[in-house]
């Protein structure tokens, strides 16, 4: 939607750019945990709960890495190149009856994507300490990849037929 | 916009009310609501200074999760709810929240005389081409071959179009947007908020339960390839040629905003005076 933004230019940039897409990671998934804990699916908004806490962890982590007392000033640069960060679960992706599986297939997605999104900068030609804090970010955000990959063998996985409500609020 | 500015700035949470939105999980309207909160922070408001009015529906739910002034009104009549607000209260930033069904049917003959009158408001449709509290049945921007069991066929009906209307009838900034995009949209109403008169935003909200299909969206939304002009022959000729999912604003008029007469300033115990019995 957007033109694609600059390669950070400074490493202070881009660890803003990552607390940044943290923390929008850490709000969307409360807010999907809160959507359904309205519609009373209590397990699936545990789990977003659980990813919510993750994120905030990671973002907290950065604060605490750059000695930042809060969230500094975006650089004019900040964007995305798509509408939202790249970790960040689009608001539709959610269905009333989904089960966790489909909670991890989401957070899976919204990893991958944030791994390659640090690829890119780590490949790109930003100064050298950008480069390899976006490497080291990449890794990181791999090893979540694995990490979820693990979780979701644990997880039954949806029969056919999932979202078929006996008492449907769709009749068309 | 001629509402005072918050002394601290107010962040979008600060907009956002104890009451958790009871939409159906993955509905375009929780990123609405979002983007307002947004925009509201964006453009330095105090919560008091804003009021947000509504109709009935999906759409219109929203003034109670946020932390303004809200008038949850009658359905299809929150224009001239809000018209009178901004009339009798200039100070107030007025926004208006409505859906398909309420702002272009029930609503629609306010609709065509608010963008007449051009008072300064600024009004966001929420539009998913569905009834989606009543079950989902067509509303006017539903296509005519959209079949349903409320529908078996579809309904035959060209679609009403909202950008072309509200640009004919004199609406001085109108733009679309996608719910997909929250800070898009952000940036898209406080826009709006900052033009004087009656500003128009419709934006593309899916209906995930009725309208499924509407998930599509995000990949056949795109910028609009040409920047907003303020010629109104040109900018119908955009939008009437338009595949109706060009993001961004696409007309922004000069027209005299309407001036509220002086003798509308009367103090509330005058007309307090006149009812008593």
């Amino acid at each position: 939607m957007r033109a694609k933004p600059e390669p950070a230019a400074r490493y202070a940039d881009f660890m803003s750019r990552a607390y940044a897409m943290e923390l929008e990671a850490t709000e969307r998934y409360a807010q999907f945990a809160e959507q359904l804990e309205t519609h009373n699916n209590r397990e699936v908004a545990q789990l977003f709960r659980k990813l919510a806490e993750i994120e905030k962890l990671h973002a907290k982590r950065i604060l605490e890495e750059m000695r930042w007392p809060s969230m500094p000033a975006m650089a004019p640069a900040y964007a995305w190149e798509g509408v939202e960060g790249p970790e960040t679960a689009p608001f539709g992706s959610l269905h009333y009856l989904m089960q966790p599986w489909h909670a991890l297939e989401i957070a899976l997605r919204c990893e991958q994507d944030a791994q390659k999104y640090y690829e890119g900068i780590a490949a790109s030609r930003a100064p050298q300490p950008v480069r390899d804090a976006a490497r080291e970010m990449a890794s990181e955000e791999a090893e979540h990849v694995r990490l979820i990959r693990e979780w979701m063998k644990k997880v039954p996985q949806p029969k056919a037929g999932w979202d078929e409500d006996p008492d449907p609020p769709r009749v068309g | 916009m001629n509402a005072p500015l918050a002394p601290v700035a107010l962040q979008a949470k600060d907009f956002k009310s104890d009451y958790k939105p009871v939409w159906c999980p993955g509905c375009g309207d929780y990123s609405v609501l979002s983007a307002i909160t947004k925009a509201l922070a964006m453009l330095g408001l105090r919560r008091e200074n804003v009021a947000l009015v509504s109709g009935i529906g999906c759409s219109s739910r929203i003034p109670a999760y946020t932390t303004c002034y809200g008038f949850h009104g009658v359905h299809g009549r929150s224009l001239p709810a809000a018209t009178g607000l901004k009339v009798a209260r200039p100070d107030l930033t007025v926004l208006v929240a409505s859906g398909d069904g309420d702002g272009y049917s029930i609503g629609g003959n306010h609709f065509l005389h608010a963008c007449r009158r051009n008072v300064d408001l600024t009004y966001i449709v929420m539009d998913n081409h569905v009834y989606g509290m009543t079950k989902g049945q067509p509303s006017p921007t539903t296509e005519p071959g959209w079949s349903s069991k409320l529908a078996p066929g579809g309904t035959g009906l060209r679609e009403f179009h909202p950008l072309v209307i509200a640009l004919a009838s004199g609406a001085n900034f109108i733009a679309r947007a996608f719910s997909g995009d929250p800070n898009g949209c952000a940036a898209l109403i406080a826009e709006a908020v900052r033009h004087p008169g009656f500003s128009f935003i419709e934006i593309l909200s899916p209906c995930v339960t009725f309208r499924p299909e509407q998930r599509g969206w995000k990949d056949a939304v795109h910028p609009a390839p040409v920047a907003f002009t303020d010629d109104p022959g040109r900018a119908a000729r955009r939008i009437m040629t338009d595949d109706g999912f060009n993001i961004g604003v696409l007309y922004k008029g000069n027209r005299p905003v309407y001036a509220v007469p002086a003798s509308n300033g009367g103090a509330v115990e005058d007309l307090e005076t006149a009812f008593q019995l």
